[in-house]
């Protein structure tokens, strides 16, 4: 068992170690993302090369989290003493070898597969030669996600080296229970996996709660499309989530805890076995951690692939081996939670916030963001954006920034239509509202909600009744059935939709659509049931027109709900070469060899069957000369 | 659901029953175990059919009906096994109106199995799926990831046999 003197040991020497190193470091990002684009190979050929070449003394290859930025994976940096950090990106076994070869042995870097190479560029225009150099990194401040595409997270060492457990030992010998709660309170930090509910009074309302065993729970079991900070976290520091349940275990008086985390995880799941099998080595979990005669031990638990368990009460509920369906509210869960006992949950990334706030203050951590929404918040960026991955901004930085400075605003010259946050249960921000600032009051203020981050961005080739379709299919399938208001409701929304969708729907639809969102609004049992017309309703609040064209109109503006689209042959375009008549599955093409004459106009040597169309696009991939289009 | 009848007879081996039991002796103590011991006969068998539910619900004292409640609940689990081959046929607009449905027919016909199934020797489970987005080739399958397009009816016979 390790004393906090020996913690702090072995802190000076890692920190020794990176300051006075004479060895080259060399980092492969190894998060899900960057070996699902190919960095496996990258590290086993870098780490055979360096061996091979008897470099072993002098440059050490190891493993990081994520780094951040999905569309540049796999992502290498390499940090020569004394000198800038260089970010290589896209890297391939082959490029590894040239990167050993002229940057390690040679010590030029290959500036045709830096960070340069992206044509990202500093703050003041020069090219950017590593991730923290580029204008988009500039904006974003690092607090949640500060040990990931950092740290090697199956090293312990490595942690403490960046000061984790000191706020474990500062709790412990320091600091009272209700001390470690005021401060989280005082710090203004709210729950960052949807509902924004404080951190710290949740804890403060399970502490006075007696009972002879009270539970941590951690939600990891992250399900929104589109979101994956939480697997970023774990993948890339699942200390820093073990350390912040130790210290809420000591603020509400529990001894044990558990990780809900989806078994679609496989590496984060990995990760956090080598990181609780390393703490308990290390005593910082288990019997009298820091001989202060203070237990607290971690369990992990695999959820099951069903969205509802991230809903807190469900989660319990599958915790406990049963079918992962919520409690009504109250009893809250700080009262009888898991197995009945007082209990809170918070999810991945607020406790990744916890340790800081409790080594570098309340005030400091209250100091960034807004006056209601404290802190920093990590966001997934997707969509149609150019540059997609995770960012970590103070709360209240205007949607603009993220969009257009971070993001590096739309691809192809598109224009920005809007952009989802939330998943299931939040909604759609149009661009009159580019400038809002970005924090928890504001985005509820227009229907919309923080959530757990994943910000999709849609451009005008996006159909906003589908994207409300989308989630609706997504929540039908995932309503888990105790109440009717979800179960039954979610399901007639969905026909009410394709309805739309399909140019079956007259106005009367749109208000029956608008009455039972109210209705499943309040009547669902839990949050899942109680968010799920968030998509329709905030769609038909700011894009109404596109539903009205739909509806009255027979048209979907942005071309994409098939029933209401045509395909047609551009008369001018068409050479006749008929191609598209032999590609067509539907044999919906047909050769107008009669000249047929239609409105005083002659039609194009081939037509298209409006009735026997199937709308597969077929004949567009097939068209060399772009004659066919949708109308 | 005992009437549920499973396309594949159980081939559970001793071996796997004796991991299956030893595993629930260590877990069945510990509060909340239940998922973990279904994800662990999950593990072990590749599937959760009603024998092993039961060996589940004898060794743990749990009344198969809530097994059986849990295994149907969440999206990882599955009643019925997986084929060495996983054909699925895409019954999209395109390939339905170019009589994708009578290739399906045609396969239903060949192994013996449902939409859904798989067949007794494990060698193919067969499922139907929306659009592959490879309409130009309408009527399309797939068989583990290769794409066979163009179909007709007669063709699934030689294709199958490959296997």
């Amino acid at each position: 068992m390790k004393t906090i003197a020996d913690i702090k040991a072995i802190r000076g020497t890692m920190q020794k170690t990176v300051e006075d190193s004479k060895v080259i470091r060399v980092v492969v990002g190894m998060a899900t993302c960057g070996i699902a684009a190919g960095a496996r190979p990258v590290l086993e050929a870098l780490s055979a090369e360096v061996k091979k070449k008897g470099l072993t003394d002098k440059i050490v290859v190891s493993q990081t989290g994520c780094i951040g930025l999905c569309q540049f994976e796999p992502i290498v940096d390499v940090y020569v003493p004394g000198q800038h950090k260089v970010t290589y990106i896209k890297m391939s076994a082959e490029k590894a070898l040239e990167v050993v070869e002229k940057h390690l042995v040679g010590g030029k870097p290959v500036t045709e597969y830096t960070m340069a190479s992206s044509g990202l560029s500093t703050v003041d225009g020069k090219p950017a030669q590593s991730l923290e150099d580029t204008n988009l990194y500039a904006k974003q401040v690092r607090v949640a996600l500060r040990n990931c595409g950092v740290i090697d997270p199956e090293n312990i060492d490595e942690y403490i080296g960046r000061g984790g457990y000191e706020a474990l030992g500062k709790v412990l010998t320091e600091m009272k229970p209700e001390d470690v709660i005021e401060t989280v309170l005082a710090s203004g930090l709210r729950g960052r996996g949807g509902a924004g509910f404080p951190t710290g009074l949740k804890w403060k309302l399970c502490r006075p709660n007696v009972s002879d065993q009270k539970y941590v729970c951690c939600n990891a079991d992250e399900g929104d499309p589109g979101a994956f900070m939480d697997r970023s976290v774990l993948e890339g520091d699942p200390h820093a989530v073990l350390e912040a349940m130790a210290i809420a275990g000591f603020a509400i008086g529990s001894s044990q805890g558990y990780i809900y985390v989806r078994a679609e995880y496989p590496i984060a799941i990995q990760r956090l076995r080598i990181a609780i099998n390393q703490a308990h080595e290390y005593g910082l979990l288990g019997k009298n951690i820091f001989g202060t005669g203070f237990d607290f031990d971690i369990d992990l638990r695999l959820g099951a692939g069903a969205f509802v368990c991230g809903e807190e009460t469900a989660l319990m509920t599958s915790i406990e081996g049963k079918r992962g369906e919520p409690r009504p509210r109250p009893p809250f869960p700080a009262v009888k939670g898991l197995f009945a006992k007082p209990s809170i949950l918070n999810n991945v990334e607020t406790y990744a916030n916890i340790a800081q706030i409790i080594v570098k203050g309340a005030d400091w951590f209250a100091g960034m963001g807004t006056e209601k929404s404290t802190g920093t918040k990590v966001f997934a960026l997707g969509g149609k954006i150019n540059n997609t991955g995770l960012i970590e901004i103070p709360m209240g930085t205007p949607l603009r920034t993220i969009i257009e400075d971070i993001g590096g605003g739309i691809p192809n010259g598109k224009k920005f239509k809007a952009v989802q946050t939330g998943g299931p249960s939040g909604g759609c921000i149009p661009a009159e509202y580019l400038d809002i600032p970005v924090d928890y009051e504001n985005l509820k203020s227009i229907g919309c909600i923080v959530g757990s981050g994943g910000m999709i961005v849609m451009d005008e080739d996006n159909c906003m009744v589908d994207i409300a379709k989308f989630f609706l299919e997504f929540t039908v399938d995932e309503s888990c059935g105790k109440c009717t208001a979800c179960r039954i409701g979610t399901r007639r929304m969905l026909e009410l939709l394709t309805t739309i969708t399909d140019g079956k729907a007259d106005m009367a639809t749109l208000e029956k659509l608008e009455d039972l969102c109210k209705y499943i609004q309040v009547n669902s049992l839990c949050a899942l049931g109680q968010t799920a017309p968030n998509p329709v309703l905030s769609t038909i609040k700011f894009f109404k027109d596109e539903y009205i064209a739909h509806i009255v109109d027979k048209k979907c503006p942005a071309g994409v709900c098939k029933a209401l689209m045509q395909y047609a042959i551009c008369e001018d375009k068409c050479v006749g070469c008929k191609m598209c008549a032999k590609g067509c599955p539907a044999n919906a093409i047909a050769v107008n060899a009669a000249g047929e004459v239609k409105d005083g106009k002659k039609l194009p040597y081939l037509v298209i069957d409006p009735a026997a169309c199937v709308k597969c696009g077929a004949c567009v991939a097939t068209c060399k000369f772009g004659a066919i289009y949708k109308k | 659901m005992a009437c549920k009848k499973c396309s594949v007879p159980f081939k559970g081996t001793p071996e796997q029953e004796k991991e299956l039991k030893a595993a629930i002796a260590a877990m069945k103590d510990e509060p909340g175990s239940l998922m973990p011991i279904i994800q662990k006969a999950q593990e072990i068998y590749g599937y959760l059919p009603i024998e092993v539910q039961t060996m589940i619900s004898d060794e743990t004292g749990v009344p198969i009906e809530r097994i059986y409640g849990i295994a149907t609940f969440y999206a990882q689990f599955t009643l019925e096994p997986k084929g060495q081959y996983q054909i699925s046929v895409c019954l999209g607009t395109a390939c339905y109106v170019k009589g994708s449905s009578l290739v399906l027919d045609k396969i239903t016909e060949i192994l013996g199995i449902q939409p859904g199934q798989c067949t007794p020797d494990g060698k193919f489970s067969l499922d139907s799926c929306r659009c592959v987005g490879a309409c130009g080739l309408a009527p399309v399958m797939m068989i583990n990831g290769e794409v066979y397009g163009r179909l007709t009816v007669d063709q699934v016979p030689g294709i199958l046999a490959k296997y």
